[in-house]
């Protein structure tokens, strides 16, 4: 690249020649992404997920064919497109995650702190043994149970529940944590995705209040990361997001996790789910 | 909660959205005020204290970085005031000290080693050198800032007090106020200055 960008200025005498190089490097990682979609390791994830979904483990030996993620107990196809939803019986909202912790506590028997530890296991990102998510060569039952549950809904449209007042009020909630500016960087999620087209590095970046960026976001989560040889899923996107921003740690499937994951998901609102996908 | 009171308050005087808030709304404030109790946790370096807002991150956070005319001034007025100058004088570092400062994006995650000195960061979010293509744009671009401006002492001055405080300048600036936040050190802020300025650096090529 640099080669070129010295020979064509020394041809065009002084042209700038830094535009076109980026150019081509901006287009080189659009290839480089079409290409991953070819073959997506994230279809592993979602095989052990749909075993585990069956399994019976835990002191209760149960499975979780009876679990309820908003549909009716057991139904998954649809469920992920849905949620966050309001559940009467925990009487809270809940995103994907923090209701498969639910229902790993009162079908299977295990505590919540081992649910949200112990039975996910796994080094998670980036070094932390206690952390919910898996990490290389420590598959997690949490990230296998999402990868699949979310591929249940592949091609549906991003349509959240809306009804409850509990649901109103974790999308507010959500809202005012995105515009929630603090710590040593002054940061919040705003800074990087208040405005359309912007990049850091050459990352690019979702405007999230703009329907279109929102709903190619929201509908491109749980994804196998390559950087990170990962499936990565939607809590852990919120717990990355808010260490980058120099918060403290977000804890998993808390509340303010879910009023976040709330509010994207209304302004996705209408987008096609494509998940789990692959990003770089 | 300082800042919230005085928000109150300045919110009644001015009439800026009346006294009274939707019941909803504060509900909403209340349940966020309750999350960021119970939702976070410290870890390493990245202690809980870092959610209690200052007065300019909890307006900005209010206004949704778009404070009304009188409120920005009052921001910029109050962190002028935080920004301090070396005691040497001299703002000038070295430009190369300054390109490596720029290209460092590590500091104060959890992740990071606290003794680790924290990096600017720059080209997450501004072009600067030619070379470096990778680079961010929430930013403007920087490349040939101290070609376009020469390198006076009243633009080394402007230049050392954006970086040490964005808001001093700009209310609710998307940037962080790297000195009066105690990111980068004084010294290393003249560093990313001579980037800027020195008409030896990339910058100005």
């Amino acid at each position: 690249m640099r080669i070129q960008c010295v020979l064509a200025g020394l041809l065009a005498v002084m042209l700038p020649c830094f535009a076109p190089a980026q150019q081509d490097t901006l287009k080189e990682i659009e290839r480089y992404r079409l290409l991953l979609q070819e073959s997506n390791p994230a279809e592993l994830y979602e095989a052990r997920g749909e075993e585990l979904w069956k399994t019976r483990r835990g002191p209760k030996n149960a499975s979780l064919e009876r679990c309820d993620l908003g549909l009716w107990p057991g139904v998954v196809k649809g469920a992920y497109v849905r949620l966050p939803r309001y559940f009467a019986d925990t009487d809270r909202v809940q995103d994907l995650e923090s209701r498969l912790v639910t229902c790993i506590v009162t079908l299977q028997g295990f505590t919540p702190e081992e649910a949200r530890r112990k039975a996910f296991s796994g080094t998670g990102a980036p070094m932390i043994t206690t952390d919910p998510f898996s990490g290389v060569g420590q598959p997690s039952v949490m990230t296998d149970l999402v990868a699949w549950i979310a591929s249940e809904s592949r091609g549906m449209t991003i349509a959240p529940s809306a009804s409850h007042p509990k649901e109103h009020l974790a999308y507010q909630a959500g809202e005012k944590l995105f515009y929630y500016r603090a710590g040593p960087y002054d940061f919040g999620c705003v800074s990087c995705h208040g405005e359309e087209g912007k990049r850091i590095r050459l990352q690019n970046l979702p405007k999230m209040t703009n329907a279109k960026d929102a709903q190619r976001a929201f509908g491109t989560w749980p994804a196998y990361r390559v950087s990170e040889g990962e499936l990565r899923s939607m809590q852990w996107r919120m717990w990355e997001c808010i260490r980058q921003m120099r918060f403290p740690e977000l804890e998993f499937a808390s509340d303010a996790s879910i009023a976040l994951i709330t509010y994207l998901a209304k302004k996705a609102e209408g987008g096609t789910f494509e998940a789990p996908a692959i990003k770089r | 909660m300082k800042a919230k009171t005085i928000l109150a308050l300045a919110l009644c005087s001015i009439g800026v959205a009346g006294c009274a808030t939707r019941p909803s709304d504060s509900e909403a404030e209340r349940a966020v005020a309750e999350m960021i109790k119970t939702s976070f946790k410290t870890r390493g370096q990245a202690t809980v204290d870092r959610l209690s807002q200052d007065d300019a991150q909890a307006l900005c956070s209010l206004y949704r970085d778009q404070p009304p005319t009188g409120f920005a001034g009052k921001i910029e007025q109050s962190q002028t005031a935080t920004i301090r100058y070396p005691s040497s004088g001299k703002l000038m570092g070295d430009w190369r000290e300054g390109e490596r400062i720029a290209q460092s994006g590590v500091g104060k995650q959890f992740t990071d080693a606290p003794t680790r000195p924290a990096g600017g960061g720059c080209y997450n979010c501004h072009q600067l050198s030619k070379q470096e293509l990778s680079f961010g744009t929430i930013g403007p671009s920087l490349y040939q800032f101290g070609k376009l401006r020469g390198s006076s002492e009243a633009i080394q001055k402007y230049a050392y007090g954006k970086i040490y405080n964005a808001e001093a300048f700009s209310a609710c600036s998307n940037m962080p106020r790297f000195g009066r936040n105690g990111v980068l050190t004084e010294e290393q802020i003249t560093h990313l200055v001579a980037l800027l300025l020195d008409p030896e650096s990339p910058v100005n090529k």
